[in-house]
């Protein structure tokens, strides 16, 4: 089709006013928080209804147009790219709570619904959303679906995936559907929701998302530890683990990560080799013990330095140093990296050194902020755009760390997905029967692989259509998929 | 296709002589006897079946224990069994982690006991014993717990499976938290061996609770019974399972409180003031406490699954309509916090049961439910389905049975939708 018939056609669904197709609008959408990949979408379309989003999706498939969805584009691995000759779905005109029912602690939202709008939503009837991804001021429950983000307290509460109870989805094939059983357990049937969430947008659009909502604990409890090193406060993390307390949260951050974090928003922390952030919820009695309990622990590590939250403001801080490091980041680099790997939480020890000595090697800074307790590292690359050369050993360094992640019985991503960035890397943590196994669902859902192509796997593999020699499938054409 | 002789021959080839049996009525699933019954010894080993299972187009049934096969429709068809009794090793357990990689036909009874030197536990409580952990993945079997951990899906972190054809694949991992590749773990999550065999599965691990009580109130009817399970999931008391038994002459909720020895009281000093409005409230025996109700010795047992707030709906629907139906009095055990109500009965008619099945699902599939026949009489599945029709996902579960056994061989016939 052409493209300015695609635009009349797409102004047709939303309206004039929501699409996008001015070359130099279209760049504002050219990545996502990963900014090392652009690309210019061919068209942007913002829906403000789930018709709208299953009109325009009829429309792509009727057409052979690849698209993307995108929810506030806060995403870290590229997941959000758009495909250059496809139109970028943006949500964020979808942002009504649809429905509030407390009596079976379950809100419907809109994909464009910002996290943290939701807590806020129902925190006068003392619930809210548990999954907390330290973007939650920007990022929306339609992305946090895609990617199945996880946040600081997941160690207790789950991630998005043990959250999302059911959700209304356009399918790649602009046929709409209902899966979950929303407010009732155990819909029968494959757990296609649970297929869905994480499935980083490949699958299609959720429309309307059901979440579960938590009762706000009747205590909580937040402390910051110092530490001589990161062998003090990683011992101190195996030694909670090993008590069997389960706490709300248990964060780290690296003496790298706290200068920064001190330029960018002067929480006052402590002068230490390492920082353990705890928080403990739960009732009351129960809190108070194993609270104590912690804090006896944190001084058989040595810790050189113990702050209780006093109150909420005071815990605020914490938090806001915690959820501060990426973007204090600028504040001692021009430019870094986020990596985002997994390792089993025992193997804390082995891989710290590992990614010190790979920083030694490559010489380039690493700071270190981790989801201590469930082993998930987030090492920070700093380099120097302006010097020649280093945002790629930047890259090649971050690499090499994951690597070491996988090496040490990890994985390549906790929560940022694989998106574009880390596809190439998927053969080191799947084997093609892995990922031609995982590409059938895809088949299912999408055979036309047209719901953001190109994402997650290193070579897409065709539903066992094979169109005729002169009949080539436009994402062939378009150089996106291979034929095998 | 070959001879019944001959393809014991190849069978015994891959598996050794003494992993190969001629099934008997005892193997039969739902009235339909298989030819053989096969014991793989690896991973390896069922992929090979699975290869020789294709090229001879048997219709084939994985099977750990067999606690559950009453689960399901009849097969359309059935040739051979995999069973995963020899594949029982405990692969990992590292408690620092709080994980376990184990091969399917592990127990359940003997990977607790595994872990427990630990202090630690599968958070699952399905009502069977003997029960291995493929079959739990595969029928998404749960219990009380299920409150407070969640379902097995909540818990597997990564799975090893053998497709139709024999290819082996893997989705997952050992680590609790990770997005890497399609969650396939959850995808095989209750796919009643649909999608292919579970060969290994790995999970999440949760502390032992050092100290438990459960908490009792005697209600005197759905309303009460409601309105007690709703003061509980509403509180921030955090407990552990909350759980309905309800018959004739039982009308209790059971709330489980698990804590640290110093936490305990409170939970239950909580839990007595908060029940105490609903009716008597006492502290229960470790015997009445573990009764897991007496849905056991049920002929039929039908799950409704709603909105948890409806649970006096479902109650006065259930009653109302055993009533019309000139029904004794059906017995109830259900998960309260969760919206999981299980009614058993015995002796009624296959006419009136199959009606009772169908009045249920007229009410509660509209409203956003489902009705899954747990247990029931051939005779009376062949009046109605194990299942109800689903939602408008039933198409999409067609294309993924499609695409994951495009031959059709994997348990046919027993699913959601004939798949």
């Amino acid at each position: 089709m052409e493209r300015s018939r695609l635009i009349r056609e797409m102004e047709g669904i939303v309206g004039a006013e929501g699409v996008v197709h001015e070359h130099e609008q279209l760049r504002t959408y050219e990545c996502d928080g990963l900014m090392n990949y652009r690309v210019i979408p061919n068209l942007v379309v913002l829906p403000e209804t789930g018709d709208h989003v299953q009109k325009v999706v009829k429309l792509c498939y009727d057409e052979g147009i690849p698209f993307v969805a995108r929810g506030s584009g806060t995403g870290l691995s590229g997941g959000a790219l758009p495909v250059e000759s496809g139109v970028l779905i943006v949500l964020s005109r979808m942002r009504k709570i649809l429905e509030v029912d407390i009596p079976n602690q379950r809100i419907v939202v809109e994909p464009g619904v910002v996290n943290i709008w939701v807590s806020q939503e129902v925190a006068d009837e003392g619930y809210y959303y548990a999954p907390d991804p330290a973007s939650q001021i920007v990022s929306s429950i339609g992305g946090n679906l895609a990617e199945n983000s996880g946040g600081v307290h997941c160690l207790k509460y789950g991630f998005t995936t043990n959250h999302v109870m059911g959700a209304e989805v356009v399918l790649p094939d602009g046929s709409v559907t209902h899966i979950g059983g929303g407010r009732a357990p155990d819909a029968p049937g494959y757990d296609l929701l649970g297929a869905f969430v994480g499935s980083e947008g490949t699958l299609g659009i959720a429309t309307r998302i059901t979440l579960r909502l938590c009762r706000v604990p009747e205590a909580v409890r937040t402390l910051l530890a110092g530490f001589e090193d990161t062998e003090g406060a990683g011992g101190t993390v195996s030694g909670i683990i090993g008590e069997g307390i389960i706490p709300a949260a248990i964060e780290m951050m690296d003496r790298l990560t706290m200068e920064a974090v001190e330029a960018a928003v002067h929480p006052g922390l402590p002068d230490a080799g390492a920082v353990l952030v705890i928080e403990l919820d739960g009732p009351e009695a129960e809190v108070e013990e194993q609270f104590g309990r912690v804090l006896e622990i944190c001084e058989e590590n040595e810790a050189t330095e113990i702050r209780v939250a006093e109150d909420d403001e005071e815990r605020a801080l914490f938090w806001k140093a915690r959820k501060a490091a990426f973007g204090a980041m600028g504040r001692i680099a021009n430019d870094y990296y986020v990596q985002d790997g997994v390792i089993p939480r025992t193997e804390l020890p082995a891989v710290l050194g590992r990614i010190s000595e790979l920083a030694g090697e490559y010489g380039l800074r690493v700071a270190n902020v981790f989801h201590a307790g469930d082993g998930n590292l987030h090492p920070l690359v700093l380099y120097n755009n302006e010097t020649e050369g280093e945002a790629e050993r930047a890259e090649k360094l971050a690499g090499e760390i994951v690597f070491a992640c996988l090496e040490h019985g990890g994985s390549l991503t906790g929560e940022h997905g694989i998106g574009e960035d880390k596809k190439k890397y998927m053969p080191r943590m799947f084997t093609d029967d892995d990922m031609n196994v995982m590409q059938l669902l895809r088949c299912a859902f999408d055979p036309h692989q047209i719901s953001n192509p190109g994402k997650i796997f290193p070579t897409p593999r065709l539903c066992g259509e094979r169109p005729g020699p002169f009949h080539m499938h436009p994402l062939q054409k378009a150089g996106i998929v291979e034929q095998f | 296709m070959q001879t019944e002789k001959g393809l014991a021959e190849d069978l015994r080839r891959i598996v050794g002589p003494d992993n190969v049996h001629e099934a008997t009525e005892e193997d039969a699933v739902e009235g339909v006897e298989p030819d053989f019954v096969v014991e793989p010894g690896s991973v390896q080993e069922i992929s090979d079946v699975m290869k020789l299972a294709a090229s001879e187009g048997l219709a084939v049934a994985p099977r750990g224990s067999g606690t559950k096969t009453h689960i399901g429709d009849p097969p359309r068809r059935l040739d051979l069994i995999v069973s995963t009794a020899r594949l029982n090793e405990v692969l990992e357990h590292t408690p620092g982690d709080q994980i376990v990689r184990l091969e399917a036909g592990v127990k359940l009874e003997d990977l607790q006991e595994h872990v427990s030197g630990s202090d630690q536990m599968l958070a699952i409580d399905p009502p069977e014993s003997g029960a291995t952990i493929g079959g739990i993945v595969a029928a998404n079997s749960s219990g009380p717990r299920r409150y407070r951990y969640g379902t097995i899906r909540d818990l597997i972190i990564g799975i090893t499976v053998v497709l139709q054809d024999g290819t082996v694949a893997k989705a997952g991992g050992k680590v609790v938290k990770n997005v890497a590749g399609y969650d396939l773990s959850k995808l095989y999550t209750g796919s009643l061996g649909t999608l292919g065999i579970i060969a290994n599965a790995n999970f999440r691990l949760h502390p032992r609770p050092e100290a438990a009580r459960t908490v009792a109130v005697e209600v005197a009817g759905p309303q009460q019974a409601q309105a007690a399970a709703q003061a509980i999931v509403h509180s921030q008391i955090e407990a552990t399972a909350v759980e309905l038994h309800y018959g004739e002459d039982e009308k209790r909720l059971k709330v489980l409180l698990e804590s640290i020895p110093g936490g305990i009281d409170a939970k239950t000093e909580t839990a007595f003031f908060l029940l105490k409005q609903f009716g008597e409230v006492r502290t229960l025996s470790d015997e009445e406490a573990d009764h897991p109700g007496h849905l056991t010795t049920a002929e039929v047992v039908l799950k409704i699954g709603a909105p948890p707030a409806d649970l006096a709906a479902v109650l006065e629907s259930v009653f109302g309509a055993a009533e019309r139906k000139g029904f004794g009095h059906p017995r109830i055990t259900g998960h309260a916090g969760s919206g999981v109500t299980l009614v058993g009965f015995s002796g009624e008619s296959e006419a009136g049961a199959a009606g009772f099945v169908e009045e249920m699902r007229e009410i509660w599939v509209r409203r956003g439910g489902s009705v899954t026949l747990q247990r029931a009489p051939l005779t009376l599945k062949q009046r109605v389905s194990t299942w109800d029709n689903g939602g408008d996902y039933l198409g999409l579960i067609r294309r993924v049975k499609e695409k994951f056994d495009p031959r059709g061989g994997m348990n046919p016939g027993r699913f959601l939708g004939g798949n």
